[in-house]
């Protein structure tokens, strides 16, 4: 069975159609990119999965359970999946180190000390532990992303989604949130990736999803996607011009 | 015959500032217990809460405090009940202010930022929990100086309550104007008083506004 089964997904914003059908299964430890042009949808399947949109039509489950959209299926859902923002969405009010301890805290409710030492180990893990009492706004934005992951992961899920984590960047500091990211792969995390990185696509990626007007257009191992793309669409998008 | 001396005229206003001062009290802290209940109602998931909260807004921001207090003070007496002027002022107001505070709130929950929400959802908190440790504690920043600034106009509203018979600053002023017909010296006096009240409210009210921003952007 899949980790993540994705079946006929179709979501509409009014009278436009975002996701016109949508099926995609994911397996424990793969890494995938979601690629497309802005507007395909990319983004919006990644937030249904984590249930920040609500789905019109279709099913996604995860790990055997169903998405439904009420509070109690949603915060089961997101014990599972963690979700890294395009914009860190770091809690401002908080130091580093509270943010990584808020949501075990408060929604695991882990003991004050136990989630103190699983953060300190999570902003370790991304090269941060040093930073423990720094505030966001006095972190770089690479800095501020990798809290956002390190937050994450405190909370241990089983895959992790990134919608675009490295497009609010400063080229310089692109790689040190890669970096991270590609040693979550090799540590086998399930992740879906919404990303404009075709380079590191190409190099992490099992599988290369090409999204065009609502629908998976391409499917299939880098090598596959990148060297030979089928349709006109993914060419252009590539920058092929056969 | 005129035997008021100023010492006189200021220390009988003096003792019912009292009056303006308790009310004005009063009025803000029910009007912030009030106020709460509405802004959770405002923006609450339901349908006939943020209804309810946003007729109560408009109803009580588009008619004058002065008839708010008329109906709460003759309204009542038409069905029998017998209001005493001290509560229907302090009734009026606190809801008066509830209204308004309400408002005020709730833009400063809406400033914070969409990110916010879908950060902590996706870490599996729920609404309240949100509310408690995400949202409120950065609202709270945005919230104090304009908080504060309605204060003054709590203080300034409690001067209406003087129709309804309700003796404080305004009302002793009228009262003492009566006795020593000098109404220059007598209302110049209640002027000055008002704004020893409502002048450090404002003043706090900037002093706060600059702090906390300096505090939001180096902690």
């Amino acid at each position: 069975m899949s980790l993540i089964e994705i079946t006929e997904v179709k979501k509409r914003f009014g009278d436009n159609e975002v996701l016109k059908g949508i099926n995609i299964d994911v397996e424990p430890g793969e890494v995938i990119a979601i690629i497309g042009k802005s507007g395909s949808g990319k983004s919006t399947l990644l937030r249904c999965i984590n249930g920040l949109e609500t789905i019109d039509d279709g099913s996604i489950s995860v790990a055997g359970a169903q998405l439904l959209p009420d509070e109690l299926h949603l915060k089961a859902l997101r014990l599972k999946v963690g979700m890294i923002f395009q914009g860190f969405n770091l809690f401002p009010h908080l130091t580093a180190g509270r943010n990584v301890m808020l949501s075990q805290m408060v929604v695991k409710k882990t003991p004050k000390a136990e989630a103190e030492v699983m953060a300190k180990k999570m902003l370790e893990r991304v090269g941060l532990g040093h930073k423990f009492d720094a505030y966001p706004d006095q972190l770089s934005g690479g800095q501020q992303q990798r809290v956002a992951i390190a937050r994450a992961l405190a909370m241990q899920p089983i895959a992790l989604l990134c919608d675009e984590i490295t497009s609010a960047l400063d080229p310089e500091l692109v790689n040190e949130v890669l970096a991270v990211v590609k040693e979550l792969a090799s540590e086998g995390m399930t992740l879906l990736m919404v990303t404009h990185e075709m380079r590191f696509a190409r190099d992490v990626c099992s599988r290369v999803v090409f999204m065009h007007q609502g629908r998976v257009h391409e499917i299939g191992p880098p090598e596959e996607v990148f060297a030979n793309p089928k349709t006109p669409e993914l060419k252009q998008f590539l920058g092929v011009t056969h | 015959m005129n035997d008021f001396t100023t010492w006189d005229i200021l220390r009988n206003l003096l003792l019912a500032a009292r009056w303006t001062v308790l009310l004005s009290i009063v009025s803000f802290v029910g009007g912030s217990l009030v106020g709460v209940a509405l802004l959770f109602a405002r923006i609450g998931k339901g349908r006939l809460g943020p209804a309810f909260a946003k007729t109560y807004i408009e109803l009580f921001q588009g008619t004058p405090l002065l008839m708010q207090l008329f109906l709460a003070f003759f309204g009542l007496g038409l069905f029998g009940i017998d209001v005493p002027a001290w509560l229907a002022a302090a009734v009026a107001l606190i809801l008066w202010t509830a209204a308004f505070l309400a408002e005020i709130w709730r833009g400063c929950v809406e400033s914070v930022a969409k990110g916010q929400w879908e950060a902590s959802s996706s870490l599996g908190m729920g609404y309240l929990q949100q509310m408690r440790w995400v949202i409120l504690p950065q609202a709270l920043r945005v919230a104090v100086p304009p908080t504060v600034g309605f204060s003054v106009q709590v203080v300034k509203g409690t001067a209406l309550t003087s129709i309804i018979g309700f003796v404080e600053l305004s009302k002793a002023g009228t009262m003492v104007t009566n006795a020593t017909f000098e109404p220059f010296t007598v209302y110049g006096f209640v002027a000055l008083i008002y704004f020893c009240l409502c002048w450090p409210l404002s003043k706090s009210s900037q002093i706060l506004e600059r702090k906390l921003n300096v505090a939001h952007r180096n902690h």
